[in-house]
């Protein structure tokens, strides 16, 4: 509101700052000024204030008793029996003495503050944010003559070459992040390529089909129609967590269904990737990679339940709804002379979330 | 500095004898800090500084206090987790997860959980607290936005409280990723895949974040390192900025009696707000310890460690990062395709780019406000929703616009809880998300420029009492109870604002961007209500005043007519008043506006 009076604008000879779009009324509703100022209970009644007095400090021993009784709990109820009951136990009596000790803190001082303190207002005229004239035109004066005695504006040869130093001088600092990843080493070729890394599983031909976690192989036979099984290499279980085995396992997580044989598309050049109507997927969402681990009999669908993609594995997994784009990639399974089931071969693209680099 | 206030300190010069205040010790102590520190300067400048008092002012307390809460708890942890992820057998005290094979990230975690006596308890107040942390700056960033609080000088305080923010979210999200449990694998998971999907760097960007393939053995120990060192660094120095800016230009205050645009009113920082601040810093805290100690949060102990195979549905990321889950489900199908041999995931972009859009949107909008006013004055006054109605709309657009995409973070929950189908509950959402923040745009609107009017007539004609008076001619009238001088200036708004007219420059031409900002200047304030003015006020006021003297010569009349009929002409006009009577229309203190007669002239 632009009063006439208002300090903010005439308190600077060579500031008129823009109204801009502002229309200002011409007689605006006059302010009153500060009303009269009202007494409180506290104010007026001397028993009254004594009642307030008597509330803040006896919230304040309040919180007195719930630190010492939060230190109490600390000792009454002990955890190391490991039972879940007396974890919470020892959660909830310890926290309910510190919560009351900050409570009743808090609670008094705002009680002190509003019923015991004095409750008149006092007025603090604005001043504008920016310098007095003579202070900026100092401040000017301050840049001119540091630029006058370095000739940081004059001399362009010094002040260009400075900003490329400056500049360049970033560059070795960003450089040394390339070490945030392994480098490609004569034992591990692919190590420094992310491409190479993610165009790779470890199934290969031969490798045997085996159930997620227990590694244990899987017969053709044992798979009754409609059943879906969680797989993973069998040769997975012989990796340590050193060797990388939940970064290969992120990506060779499978899934296993049997349907029909006719209920798979049969014009579909994949169907010899299947088994007597045992088809394998990536269980890796085309997506963000979380695990399409939901699978609904009745329907062939798959769901992933992070952001609800879903892919029908009658038609080749393909994407009916959701935000992911292209079908789960679909491994080539077979069955070996012992009849368990194994991989023709890795997959024939790279699983997972889509990237830059793929195609 | 108000004149009342110098009187509060001691001055020492003529009292030499009295003892010092606080005593001896106090007042050695003082002095030798001050002679070391010149410290008297600050507390005489800031020690009796004036804030206004608002409850929507203590919504950015929230923020902070809860914000030292997360600092406090979380050094407590510090002390007992390893960010490491290195595997461990678990062998703590909780026994379903006994000899299983996890980090050793997981496993401190649930050490500090289950084998420190307190550190549950700790635990859930620091994860309590980062949630009513970002919900604090939440809401302080709406109550900040909707007041207008933003415009000059604050506009720069505004873009670094966004940018305290967006820290504090990924404060959230770092920290959600270090205790290596499935949940936050999956989340991690997410991640890693947008990041991915980004052209040109992210096949390389999540390549070196995770040293290598995901998950990799490096990830919980980077996270450590952001979250506890660099992000919590930047957000504290920003912080210390955002207060600093504060207190050089001073609160802003709700236009009030006494209170204009080039004062404050309002209590000083000692003794009231030293008491009132500091308590509610106990509050604050006090609360977050009571819902920590009753509410279990994020029971890592029932997720497990994280493998890559399993996960269970129905699993909802923290509050705050629900908008961008919801924004990567509401993406529709196959938007993404391979060109010039790179792959180009769309739907990753389209949600990273709304979402990118919306936070530079949110970012920049006191300058384009600025822009369109072309203002340039300094606004102390915070203003009313009402006052702004395009402001508010759009406010409330973005308001739904971001709820919609956090309801769809929820969308299966949605679906099961409903029993609805989860394509059904996708498709309305994703309506919502384009219809949802129109609607809600012209509805604010018309609803601010309602209250507007409202204000207006309760300005110039006082509340409607409903108190109905049958005269005695059988006329039924409302008395309306009038405001007083106080409450009025609470009420009305001094200026506003017009279109812009063009006109061309010196060159005899209309730039473009002038063109584009008369339009943007319709588009905010075409329509208006021109404010309340005194003369208005006082025309009101006595309009009032002769129909209360109409009614009352009328009913005189009336009553005379009645009594000279019954033969006694010199009965009173006023019935003698034994108390039980109050509820008589014609009363000084009332005006009387019957409401069939036109209230303009």
């Amino acid at each position: 509101m632009a009063h006439e009076e208002d300090a903010l604008e005439h308190e600077r000879a060579s500031w008129k700052p823009s109204s801009g779009l502002a229309v200002t009324v011409d007689d605006p509703v006059q302010n009153p000024g500060l009303p009269p100022h009202r007494e409180r209970i506290t104010d007026k009644d001397p028993a009254a204030m004594k009642r307030a007095v008597r509330t803040v400090y006896t919230l304040f021993y309040l919180s007195l008793a719930g630190s010492i009784w939060a230190v109490a709990a600390y000792m009454l109820f002990p955890i190391e029996s490991g039972q879940i009951v007396d974890i919470r136990h020892n959660n909830l009596f310890i926290g309910l003495g510190i919560a009351l000790a900050l409570l009743a803190i808090g609670i008094g001082a705002i009680h002190w503050s509003k019923a015991v303190m004095s409750d008149r207002e006092f007025i603090e005229p604005r001043h504008a944010t920016r310098g007095r004239d003579a202070t900026r035109e100092g401040a000017v004066e301050v840049f001119r003559a540091a630029n006058e005695e370095s000739g940081f504006g004059r001399r362009t040869a010094i002040r260009g070459s400075l900003i490329a130093a400056l500049v360049a001088s970033i560059l070795p600092g960003i450089t040394l992040f390339r070490g945030l990843a392994p480098e490609s080493s004569p034992e591990n070729p692919i190590a420094g390529d992310p491409v190479a890394l993610l165009s790779h599983t470890m199934w290969k031909k031969g490798e045997r089909l085996a159930h997620d976690p227990s590694g244990r192989p899987i017969r053709a036979a044992d798979l009754t129609l409609g059943s879906a099984v969680h797989v993973i290499p069998a040769s997975l279980a012989d990796l340590s967590h050193h060797d990388g085995y939940l970064e290969e396992k992120a990506k060779a997580i499978v899934l296993l269904m049997r349907l029909l044989p006719e209920q798979l598309p049969a014009e579909h050049n994949k169907l010899e990737w299947s088994y007597d109507g045992i088809v394998a997927y990536s269980k890796v969402c085309t997506h963000v990679g979380c695990p399409v681990a939901l699978y609904e009999q009745q329907t062939h669908h798959l769901l992933c339940p992070c952001h609800q993609s879903q892919f029908d594995v009658s038609r080749s997994a393909a994407v009916i709804f959701g935000p992911a784009a292209r079908p789960l990639p679909q491994l080539p399974i077979t069955v070996d002379d012992e009849g368990y089931l194994v991989a023709q071969s890795d997959f024939t693209e790279p699983v997972g979330p889509s990237f830059w680099e793929r195609h | 500095m108000s004149t009342a206030t110098v009187t509060e300190t001691p001055s020492s010069t003529d009292r030499r004898d009295e003892k010092p205040l606080g005593g001896r010790f106090v007042a050695g102590a003082a002095n030798y800090i001050d002679e070391r520190t010149s410290i008297s300067g600050l507390v005489k400048e800031l020690g009796r500084k004036i804030f206004p008092d608002h409850w929507s002012f203590m919504l950015g307390e929230i923020a902070l206090w809860s914000f030292v809460a997360v600092l406090l708890s979380g050094t407590f942890l510090t002390f007992f987790f390893q960010a490491s992820m290195v595997e461990t057998h678990y062998a703590g005290s909780f026994l379903p997860l006994r000899g299983v094979e996890m980090s050793a990230a997981l496993d401190s975690t649930l050490r500090l959980s289950f084998d420190i006596r307190g550190g549950l308890l700790v635990r859930q107040i620091h994860h309590w607290a980062a949630l009513v942390f970002v919900a604090g700056i939440g809401v302080h960033m709406l109550r900040v936005f909707f007041t207008g609080a933003f415009r000059k000088p604050r506009e720069l305080n505004w873009v670094i409280g966004f940018i305290l923010f967006i820290l504090a979210m990924a404060e959230g999200f770092t920290g959600y990723s270090l205790p290596d449990d499935l949940l936050s694998g999956n989340g991690l998971r997410i991640i890693d895949g947008m990041v991915k999907g980004i052209p040109l760097i992210g096949t390389w960007t999540s390549f070196l974040l995770f040293g290598g393939e995901f998950p990799g053995t490096q990830i919980v120990g980077r996270l450590y390192t952001l979250h506890i060192l660099l992000l919590p660094a930047i957000l504290v120095a920003l912080l210390a900025v955002h207060l600093m800016l504060m207190i050089v230009n001073k609160h802003t205050q709700f236009a009030g009696p006494g209170r204009t645009n080039s004062n404050v009113v309002g209590y000083p920082m000692m003794p009231v707000y030293m008491s009132k601040m500091g308590g509610f810093f106990f509050l604050t805290f006090g609360v977050i310890v009571l819902i920590a100690s009753l509410f279990t949060i994020n029971p890592i102990w029932n997720y497990g460690p994280y493998d890559p195979s399993p996960v269970s549905a129905g699993t909802q990321p923290d509050w705050y990062i629900g908008f961008a889950d919801g924004a990567l489900r509401l993406v529709p199908p196959h938007l993404e395709f391979v060109l010039w041999d790179r792959t180009w995931s769309f739907n990753i972009l389209l949600p990273l780019g709304i979402i990118g859009i919306f936070i530079v949107l949110v970012l920049i909008y006191p300058f384009i406000e600025a822009w369109v006013t072309g203002d340039k004055r300094e606004h102390h006054i915070a203003q009313r929703p009402r006052h702004a109605p395009t402001r508010t709309a759009i406010g409330v657009a973005g308001v739904i616009f971001y709820a919609v995409l956090w309801a769809a973070a929820s969308s299966d929950i949605i679906a099961t809880h409903f029993h609805l189908t989860m394509e059904g509950v996708i498709h309305t959402l994703q309506a919502l998300l384009i219809v949802g923040p129109i609607v809600g745009y012209f509805i604010a609107k018309r609803i601010a420029i309602a209250l507007q009017k409202k204000d207006r007539e309760i300005a110039l004609h006082g509340y409607e009492s409903g108190r109905i008076v049958r005269l005695p001619g059988g006329e039924y009238i409302e008395v309306h109870q009038p405001v007083d001088a106080y409450e009025r200036v609470k009420l009305v708004d001094y200026e506003t604002n017009a279109p812009l007219v063009v006109r061309p420059n010196d060159a005899g031409r209309i730039p473009w961007h002038e063109n584009f900002r008369a339009s943007l200047s319709r588009w905010f304030f075409e329509d208006r209500l021109v404010p309340v003015t005194q003369s208005e006020v006082e025309a009101a006021e006595a309009h009032a005043h002769h129909t209360l003297e109409h009614i009352d010569e009328e009913e005189n009349l009336e009553l005379q007519g009645m009594h000279d009929r019954a033969g006694v002409p010199d009965a009173p006009h006023h019935p003698i008043d034994d108390g039980s009577r109050s509820e008589t229309a014609v009363r000084s203190s009332n005006i009387i506006v019957p409401d069939d007669e036109p209230k303009k002239d």
